[in-house]
């Protein structure tokens, strides 16, 4: 079974938590601490509760992960 | 990085040595039709007949005891009700525990009838594992078996999945440290002798990115083009690496059922 290095997935932010970390609802059910990604901060990109969101989860913390994009 | 004792190397080959003979027993029944998740049934009944436990169920919540990944599924597709076609190119991947030690590795299967584009594949991504597998031997860095594959493979215009890697096995599944199927000579680490790695080579005929399924599992391509996915265990040593892992039993088996290739 080939290990996995980084897990993309989709989420639903719930709730914004300040300092750039949201909590992020996945589709499968899991709820996770997020923050934005360096790039997307500094194109200013804005994050509101309810926005569909893309993830990037390290398989080692399952409970943190990194905005990649927001969908429009 | 956990460097093996020569015992528990003995032991690791046992348990490779069932994979090995479980992968040929599911090869028998392969042909167009079968449901995959009677291939999973057949596998894990041969694997408890013979006193070991099925090593990829329940770890980390996979649902079956093989990985099967039909065409564009790169690996770690769950058992279910899909039917094998013809022309389908299979990776079937098994794991067992046996004495504390996990065994693992993977074969492709061309089913049927197949255009030559799958069996070039098939071929390419075998060439490559044996290529990456030469140059784990003591001294060279985990970089060199990247490079090795990824240049055997993008000459052939394929392309290298980024997102799933090798590893070491042990007592786990996954240990330290992560063998990448793609790199550059000479960068990585050191590879100590005695040290127990998978290399598993999985090759897309398209693009090299990947996307995960819903179910939390099933990794596809993005295009989805055909994969293919090989993978062997092998231990550093000085000279020449030591293959735990044989594709003797499934030979044999491909002699004989001419369904599959």
């Amino acid at each position: 079974m080939a290990k996995q290095v980084s897990i993309e997935q989709d989420g639903t932010v719930i709730e914004s938590l300040g300092n750039a970390m949201f909590r992020v609802e996945l589709e499968n059910g899991h709820v996770l601490i997020a923050h934005i990604s360096g790039k997307m901060r500094m194109h200013y990109i804005k994050i509101l509760p309810g926005d569909k969101v893309k993830l990037e989860i390290s398989p080692y913390d399952l409970s943190k992960g990194r905005i990649t994009f927001r969908y429009k | 990085m956990i460097v093996k004792t020569l015992e528990q190397i003995e032991l690791l080959k046992q348990s490779s040595l069932l994979v090995g003979k479980t992968l040929a027993e599911v090869a028998k029944i392969l042909k167009p039709g079968v449901k995959t998740i009677d291939i999973d049934k057949l596998a894990e009944t041969f694997i408890r007949d013979n006193g070991a436990i099925p090593g990829f169920l329940g770890y980390g919540g996979f649902p079956g005891t093989l990985c099967i990944s039909i065409n564009e599924e790169v690996v770690h597709g769950i058992p279910g009700k899909r039917e094998l076609k013809d022309g389908d190119l299979v990776s079937i991947d098994c794991g067992t525990y046996m004495n504390g030690y996990y065994g693992d590795y993977a074969y492709s299967f061309a089913i049927g009838e197949c255009s030559d584009e799958v069996i070039k594949l098939q071929q390419t991504t075998k060439d490559s594992l044996y290529l990456g597998a030469e140059q784990a031997v003591l001294g060279k860095r985990v970089g060199d078996i990247g490079a090795a594959i990824q240049s055997h493979v993008e000459s052939f215009g394929y392309s290298v999945v980024r997102d799933l890697v090798g590893h070491g096995i042990g007592k786990n599944l996954h240990e330290s440290p992560e063998v990448f199927n793609y790199g550059r000579k000479g960068t990585g680490k050191k590879l100590p002798e005695n040290l127990v790695i998978c290399i598993e080579p999985m090759i897309n005929a398209g693009t090299k990115n990947v996307v995960q399924g819903n179910d939390g599992w099933t990794i596809t391509t993005r295009d989805k083009k055909a994969s293919a996915h090989f993978e062997h265990t092998v231990v550093v040593k000085a000279g020449k690496p030591e293959f735990l892992s044989t594709y003797e039993y499934i030979e044999e088996v491909l002699k004989i059922n001419n369904n599959i290739r």
